[in-house]
């Protein structure tokens, strides 16, 4: 194992990341509350409690798996991205390192991040409403797991992609939709049952189910069923990852 | 001489089907200069590429060191430092923290002593709080080189280095070059500069359209290229060469108007002074002179040339 080159590549991202603190930290931070003026105070108090908990801190685990999902796959794309655009990833194709090394760096570092925007998102949203985690050992599982999966599908975004706006294209048209439809703020249970059918197949509901039965101990799905989905997720985007790194696709040439 | 490169049979056909080098042997000597020569495209690139592990090869083997460039990957790439051709850079970071990470990235503990030593080599030290994208063009190679250099590579890949730089750098460049061959490093240099292969390289190797042409020691190849051509116009022509003038071995041109005498600058004598005496006592009177020589140039253009 190239711990040093690890070491290198995470440092380098997260010293990336300290550069763009701003955009990095305060964009999500602003539009998280901003949910929570428009649906938690202003809307939210109109809505009535959700299975014993108030609307406001019902769309909690909702808004930090939103922007979870959004930032875990825009640092792990740009990051890898990035070095292709400019070049510079001759030296990384070059270098004594595995392509598990590779993925750990980079990965290991867009993980790091998101988990710290969530935290911050979390302690944001204590702000605005009382929040109590019953499970937090399951919080923090869902969480690892959740971001670590993303920042894999952002790095596979990122090799696979040609262009800058490609990268943007998968977190806004498809992540974002599916985390609302998803039940970031609503229960899969005040659908038509129709709906709740159509909406099983939707990944993201077994995400934001799981990450919210670790705070209230309600969910839409059962939370093994959230935990299994989320580690077939997890694998699923570790074969494509190995996969690509394997045959050198759109690596090397 | 031990070999510590060594390709063989190697093939790259890209995906667009071009077919950018040819069967390529090649070995490069432990410790050597070798400059790679060729015109644009001729596949110099690709070929340092490959053995880099930046583009997978179609078909051969390159070993380093005795170890398979795909199999033993980290133990050849640890050994290598590379100046890619082209000026890529991280353009936010500052100089030392680019130089650093390669030195992490090629698996050596961080040693700020040693990259103190190569930034001031490079008299790029002043600089090494700089961001990369407010240095010159030609500062930015420096950086380059520095990366390249931050591991204590044994071999050193140099990828057009001279290619739009000036000439300060272009010396201080081969000041560093000298050393690190002082210190044992093998250095391979791609180049379309002539002189530069010459003023550099211990052996040259010519590569043209995927094909290796010719693969020389430079002092070799410099004692061919060390014959000259003296062209003596005569006042009357002459219709066969004097029999006393037979031991120069001159050949008759232009209908009898020049006489052609060859001779090796390199040798005890030229033989010059006694050819135009006894041109005199034979009453062979000269209208004009001039010398020429072949240089590695009009073989290199010879050698690339478009068949007809
Ligand atoms: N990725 C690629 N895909 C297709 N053709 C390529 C690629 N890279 C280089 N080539 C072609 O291969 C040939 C050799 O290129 P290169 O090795 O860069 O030459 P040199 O370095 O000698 O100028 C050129 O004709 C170039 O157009
Ligand atoms: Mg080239």
């Amino acid at each position: 194992m190239n711990l040093h080159a690890i070491c290198a590549i995470y440092r380098f991202e997260m010293a990336r990341t300290g550069r763009t603190l701003f955009q990095s930290v305060v964009s999500p931070v602003i539009s998280t509350c901003l949910y929570f003026v428009v649906f938690g105070a202003a809307i939210g108090s109109r809505i009535t409690d959700i299975d014993g908990v108030t609307y406001g801190a019902f769309i909690v685990p909702g808004l930090i798996m939103l922007s979870l999902l959004t930032q875990s796959i825009s640092n792990a794309s740009f990051g890898i991205y990035f070095p292709k655009f400019t070049g510079t990833i001759y030296e990384l194709l070059s270098a004594p390192v595995s392509y598990l090394e590779i993925v750990i760096g980079y990965v290991g570092a867009a993980a790091t991040k998101s988990i710290v925007l969530s935290l911050i998102i979390l302690a944001t949203a204590g702000l605005f409403v009382p929040i109590e985690i019953a499970h937090p050992a399951w919080m923090v599982l869902f969480l690892v797991l959740t971001t670590v999966t993303f920042s894999l599908f952002g790095f596979i975004i990122g090799i696979l992609a040609d262009g800058f706006e490609q990268l943007q294209i998968v977190p806004l048209l498809v992540i974002t939709p599916l985390a609302f439809l998803g039940g970031t703020f609503y229960s899969i249970a005040m659908l038509p049952p129709v709906w709740q059918t159509v909406t099983l197949f939707n990944p993201l509901v077994y995400l934001i189910s799981g990450f919210r039965w670790s705070f209230y101990e309600n969910a839409d799905v059962g939370v093994g069923v959230s935990l299994a989905m989320a580690a077939l997720f997890l694998t699923l985007c570790v074969a494509i990852v190995w996969w690509i790194f394997r045959s050198g696709y759109r690596l090397k040439a | 001489m031990q070999s510590i490169i060594s390709v063989s049979g190697l093939t790259k056909t890209y995906a667009s089907g071009f077919q950018a080098l040819k069967r390529v042997d090649l070995e490069i000597r432990k410790g050597e200069i070798f400059a790679l020569l060729g015109p644009n495209g001729a596949g110099k690139t690709t070929l340092i590429s490959i053995i880099c592990g930046i583009v997978n090869a179609s078909d051969g083997t390159v070993t380093v060191a005795g170890h398979d460039i795909r199999r033993d990957y980290r133990t050849t790439r640890a050994m290598i430092g590379l100046v890619p051709q082209e000026l890529t850079t991280d353009a936010f970071e500052s100089v030392w923290n680019t130089v650093s990470f390669s030195r992490g990235l090629f698996g050596k503990p961080a040693d700020p002593r040693h990259i103190e030593d190569v930034l001031r080599s490079l008299s790029l030290w002043d600089k090494k709080n700089n961001r990369i994208m407010t240095l010159s063009g030609g500062m930015k190679r420096r950086v380059l080189i520095a990366k390249a250099l931050s591991h204590e590579p044994q071999i050193l890949f140099l990828d057009e280095p001279t290619a739009g730089v000036d000439v300060e750098l272009r010396q201080a460049m081969w000041e560093v070059v000298r050393k690190l061959r002082e210190s044992g490093v093998t250095i391979i240099l791609t180049t379309h500069y002539i002189e530069e292969a010459e003023q550099m390289a211990d052996r040259i190797g010519v590569i043209n359209r995927g094909e290796l042409i010719l693969v020389e020691d430079k002092v070799e190849l410099m004692c061919k290229l060390g014959r000259k051509q003296l062209t003596l116009q005569l006042h009357d022509p002459l219709d066969a060469i004097p029999a006393r003038l037979a031991e120069y071995g001159l050949t008759l041109a232009s209908g009898g108007a020049e006489l052609v005498y060859s001779y090796d600058t390199q040798g005890e004598r030229t033989g010059i002074t006694t050819l135009l005496s006894e041109l005199r006592d034979a009453g062979i009177r000269l209208k004009d002179l001039n010398t020429t020589q072949t240089s590695l140039e009009d073989i290199f253009v010879s050698l690339v040339r478009e068949p007809a």
